[in-house]
């Protein structure tokens, strides 16, 4: 929309007569957060150009905690300005009406940043055996050249410069006011994500196949979201979400075409959600993709994909709630108990954690439907405390390895409390959050979500969420009697000693699972301010 | 010529596309199916823009163009990695991850 309406004359008739182009105006410093990100980004490319292989990995640390740090202080100072947020105003639309800097939107761009900030912890540990990231991804697996570029200790840096970009579009997608910005930051947060999951260190073969599963599925969603769009413009004449919103709500254009859009559009969102029957990729990628990358991915990516959901079904679609509650309601049912069900049969503890990923989805979708301001507030609530403790969840995963990498089979997983009580444990912390047990953070998210589905006349679907949540406690309990109550497999995992990286994201983790779950009030204060007005049109 | 007609056209490219992803085997040729269905937008785009009169779909097109123009070098990156440890393209081999 900003570059069309700074491009445009007054339309295809009048393009012949070129007048002045009028400059657009940018509003710098309520982008900065994202400006930031971007530019550190930018000038990580040219670190990796020009700066000698061993210092970079310090400069890069620097840079990427330093752009983050700077984007969440600047996100706070712009949450308490007032000028943005004067008395009763829900904010402000910035960049000609590209970009929305409301208050949910600053909320997920504050939780995103910090969920970003512990994922790089995991990213950046390089004490066990160098690091999660393969040294060479070009280099053939099990190729001479690879063993050359192991022996030489070649390592990729690039993981910096790539995390950023992705970083930077995942603050961009729950902020685009139109949807070109909205396509525009899911490429930006999608395509280095792809090259990402290739990078495993170890069972390369696994991590390129995760990379190309996750790559042409999400190619294949992404014009789907793209057609959507097309739609979509077809129905209003405009991809900004405000005029689709008008346009609806006088039920003048052809309703074909709206359906047409909300659906594809919806597709392509629910696919980077993880909702069932979009959800094949989740699995796989989770478990074939570095570990601190999955972190990433099941953290931040997460949170941006619902917040550009919430966004679009909010503003854009909000008059159409009737239409498009009852294609939601199955979704959400689907994606609970597909999640919960096929979870049980899991033998892989990454693939366990993404099969109950996708519940989680399923249950924060519940108060997505009720599209009210309980129901944003406790989605916000939900993400933002799932993805603290999924973070130390993955970070523990990092720490139980075998002589070949980390040991992902559940059965290596036996008698773990016996060797190492305090990881087991910390783990069993990170299971019973995810189950929702009572004093923590995950069951403090789940009654926030049900009860705004109640309000919202959700009654059913948070008993089939109840349901499944048993099921899920079933599986989660499961993993906890075979840590604490089997017998150790002869020459089990070695339990690695944490460094100070990992160390710090796994305590932060657990902090955050105990702490919000018996004081959460400060948190979901925010979180309701965040969302007291929606979202700014 | 009608600009519906141009629509109608999109439609029908997009569901080769789409047909084309979901029956192919070789990982290049499903992802040539993925750059027609965004050929496809493009298409749908314009001829809107045509149909409203104002010039935003001519502008999402340039912006597809350029998205499709990274993704090619991404998903290319990632193909010839899967190739050179294979020794194949096909998304039938490459089965590690299940169940």
């Amino acid at each position: 929309m900003s570059l069309a309406i700074a491009l445009a004359g007054t339309g295809a008739v009048a393009a012949a007569a070129p007048g002045a182009i009028a400059a657009p105006s940018i509003e710098y410093s309520q982008l900065a957060p994202m400006l930031v990100v971007f530019s550190a980004a930018v000038i990580g490319v040219l670190v990796e150009a020009f700066v000698p292989r061993e210092l970079r990995r310090a400069i890069h640390l620097l840079l990427t905690f330093g752009a983050l740090v700077a984007a969440f202080v600047w996100t706070c100072v712009i949450a308490a300005s007032s000028t943005i947020f004067a008395k009763g105003s829900a904010g402000h639309v910035a960049a000609m009406g590209a970009v929305a800097v409301d208050r949910p939107t600053l909320f997920i761009q504050g939780t995103i940043l910090v969920l970003a900030a512990v994922s790089v912890l995991l990213i950046a540990d390089a004490s066990h055996d160098v690091s999660s990231f393969a040294g060479q991804a070009a280099a053939v697996p099990g190729s001479t050249e690879e063993r050359a570029g192991l022996l030489a200790g070649l390592v990729h840096t690039e993981i910096y410069p790539l995390t950023l970009f992705a970083v930077g579009g995942m603050l961009l997608f729950p902020a685009a006011n139109d949807l070109l910005t909205m396509f525009v930051a899911l490429e930006t947060l999608s395509l280095p994500l792809y090259l990402l999951c290739g990078l495993a260190r170890r069972r390369r073969l696994l991590s390129a196949e995760a990379a190309m599963k996750y790559f042409l599925l999400g190619a294949f969603s992404s014009a789907f979201f793209l057609f959507g769009i097309a739609m979509l413009y077809g129905y209003s004449g405009s991809v900004s979400l405000a005029s689709i919103a008008s346009e609806a709500s006088t039920g003048a254009g052809s309703d074909t075409l709206l359906f047409a859009g909300i659906g594809l559009t919806g597709v392509g969102l629910l696919f980077k959600i993880g909702a069932v029957p979009f959800q094949s990729w989740k699995p796989d990628v989770y478990q074939g993709a570095p570990t601190p990358i999955t972190a990433l991915m099941a953290s931040c990516t997460v949170v941006s994909a619902f917040g550009a959901l919430i966004r679009v079904f909010y503003v854009a679609f909000g008059t159409l709630t009737w239409d498009w509650r009852p294609a939601m309601w199955v979704v959400a049912i689907l994606t609970m108990v597909a999640g919960a069900v096929i979870a049980i049969t899991q033998t892989d503890v990454k693939r366990l954690l993404a099969y109950s990923s996708i519940a989680h989805a399923g249950f924060i979708l519940t108060a997505v439907i009720s599209a009210s301001v309980q129901g944003l507030s406790s989605s916000l609530f939900y993400l933002a405390t799932y993805g603290l403790s999924t973070i130390g969840a993955f970070a523990v995963i990092t720490l139980v390895r075998d002589p070949g990498g980390e040991a992902d089979h559940l059965s290596r997983w036996a008698g773990l409390g016996k060797r190492s009580p305090l990881v087991a444990s910390l783990f069993a912390l990170f299971l019973i959050t995810f189950a929702g047990i009572p004093l923590t953070s995950g069951f403090m998210g789940k009654f926030a979500v049900f009860q705004a589905a109640v309000n919202g006349g959700a009654t059913p679907l948070v008993i089939v969420g109840v349901v499944s949540s048993a099921i899920a406690a079933f599986f989660y309990v499961r993993v906890i009697v075979l840590m604490f109550f089997s017998d150790p497999v002869p020459d089990g995992p070695k339990v690695a000693v944490p460094s100070v990286f990992t160390g710090t994201a796994v305590a932060l983790g657990a902090l955050s699972a105990v702490v919000l779950g018996i004081f959460p009030w400060p948190v979901l204060a925010l979180a309701s301010r965040a969302a007291s007005q929606l979202f700014v049109r | 010529m009608s600009p519906a007609a141009y629509v109608f056209l999109a439609v029908i490219l997009f569901v080769i596309g789409a047909i084309g992803v979901l029956i192919r085997r070789n990982a290049i040729l499903i992802f040539m199916s993925v750059e027609l269905m965004l050929n496809a937008c493009n298409l749908a785009f314009v001829s809107f823009a045509r149909l409203h009169g104002n010039l935003d779909g001519q502008v999402v097109a340039f912006f597809v163009m350029v998205v499709a123009a990274a993704e090619v070098v991404v998903g290319l990156a990632i193909l010839m990695a899967i190739y050179r440890a294979r020794r194949s393209a096909s998304v039938d081999d490459a089965n590690l991850l299940k169940y």
